[in-house]
């Protein structure tokens, strides 16, 4: 079911800007067209390259948010969310969490 | 005559000539229309349907720019619920490498809040861990499942055995009791996995048990987000129409029994819900074509009258896919083009 939808009309996650998109409706409970143009405008490219994995492999590996291979020195996992908490201009709680628990020092 | 090879909606395999694909397209939207007091699908709808439905190849898509976001019930489930021997962790990550979903969810395995709230510390350990070698949005998710508090599982008196006793009164009460409890359970949960650094919290299956489960969620919800107005709330539908099991429970002056998906919307919005997920049920001696068209036909009116993101249920049984063990992917990728070309919702 999951691979069905993801291919019939999913965004694509992380091979994509599917992740981005989604934790607009999230945060700021933006409609999908209001989400993709934020993200297009953040990201500075088209609301058509935001569902194209080639594009978005190349923007993603550029700004380093995250991709869908694990490559060393690169961001993953909650560094790549501290980047796009940053490039979005949201707050991420996770992202919230892990600052707070640092600034209480070593 | 040309036929048509489609699916029933139990999922087994029909043929239909176009006049017969026709009609029960009509007849789906007609269906909904009537029932829910909302406009049935225009000339060209209909159209774009049949064309979906008349399309012969084995899988169909959105055009490019209708994409949509998928959000999921139960989604770090449905690996280990195969019998593969993963964790939920590595199961995040499938699904985020792997699989390419927008977002995903965790829960007890259980999905219930009542089953969760006792084992909270392993939850939040999981899900705390998951977070850090993830990057997309995650929801800690769980069904209200207010039948899980009546005996013999729950401390509270039966109302499916008082009704039929006769004893509608004391049936009521167990149900007022029930919401008390379950209002603490899903706030008790849902804080405590926010707490940790859930992106959001998904309400499912909301309404199981009736009117009384949907204003349990309904609550939990306004509590959760006077007390984090930034938490994203999902609340999806188990139903297209809420069952009266009280009959008299109202939120904000409405009465909630009998409530179609456009009104169940407006009350979510009330209560503070970030996103709302309509089911629609699909009937298994009906055609996919007509469970799809009555399913759109129920969620446009959503998306058209709504200020929050709309994603509708499309699991196995909801949202015009069959009810089948393992839905046909030429069945489930029809319902989904459809539910996103033909409603404009924000997600599935």
């Amino acid at each position: 079911m999951a691979i069905t939808h993801t291919i019939a009309s999913g965004m694509g996650g992380v091979r994509t800007a599917g992740d981005l998109v989604g934790r607009m409706q999230m945060t700021r409970g933006m409609k999908i067209r209001e989400a993709k143009e934020y993200v297009a405008g953040k990201l500075r490219v088209s609301v058509a390259d935001l569902s194209d994995p080639v594009v978005m492999a190349e923007v993603r590996g550029d700004l380093d948010l995250g991709r869908v291979r694990s490559i060393p020195k690169f961001s993953k996992g909650i560094d790549a969310k501290f980047r796009i908490a940053e490039l979005l201009g949201i707050e991420i709680n996770c992202v919230k969490l892990f600052k707070q628990g640092v600034a209480r020092g070593f | 005559m040309k036929k048509i090879v489609t699916r029933m909606g139990d999922g087994y395999l029909t043929e239909m000539t176009e006049g017969e694909l026709k009609k029960d397209l009509e007849n789906g939207t007609m269906d909904a229309s009537t029932k829910g007091r909302i406009p049935s699908l225009s000339e060209d709808e209909l159209k774009h349907l049949f064309e979906i439905f008349s399309n012969p190849s084995r899988f169909v898509s959105v055009e490019p720019g209708n994409e949509v976001i998928l959000s999921f019930d139960g989604g770090t489930h449905k690996i280990y619920r195969l019998g593969v021997n993963t964790g939920r962790i590595h199961n995040f990550q499938l699904m985020e490498r792997a699989i390419g979903a927008d977002t995903m969810e965790t829960g007890h395995l259980d999905y219930c809040f009542k089953a969760a709230k006792v084992l909270l510390f392993e939850e939040q350990q999981e899900l705390e861990q998951a977070l850090l070698v993830t990057m997309l949005p995650i929801f800690y998710g769980a069904m209200p499942n207010l039948g899980v508090y009546s005996q013999p599982d729950g401390p509270f008196p039966n109302p499916a055995e008082l009704l039929p006793q006769g004893k509608i009164k004391e049936a009521r009460a167990a149900q007022e009791e029930t919401i008390e409890m379950a209002v603490r359970d899903m706030v008790s949960v849902a804080t405590s996995l926010y707490e940790v650094g859930a992106d959001g919290i998904n309400f499912d299956t909301t309404g199981a048990a009736g009117d009384p489960d949907f204003l349990a969620t309904l609550r939990a919800t306004r509590i959760l987000k006077e007390k984090y107005p930034e938490m994203c709330v999902e609340l999806g539908m188990s139903s297209e129409f809420v069952l009266g099991m009280h009959g008299e429970l109202e939120f904000e002056g409405v009465r909630l029994a009998g409530l179609y998906p456009h009104d169940q919307m407006k009350l979510a919005e009330k209560a503070g819900v970030t996103i709302f997920g309509p089911a629609i049920n699909s009937v298994t001696n009906k055609s996919c074509a007509w469970n799809v068209a009555r399913a759109v036909t129920f969620v446009k009116p959503c998306v058209e009258r709504g200020r929050i993101p709309i994603h509708a249920n499309m699991g196995m049984g909801v949202g015009g896919t069959p009810v089948a063990e393992y839905p046909p992917a030429d069945a489930v990728s029809r319902a989904s083009k459809a539910m996103a070309e033909i409603t404009r919702l924000d997600g599935l």
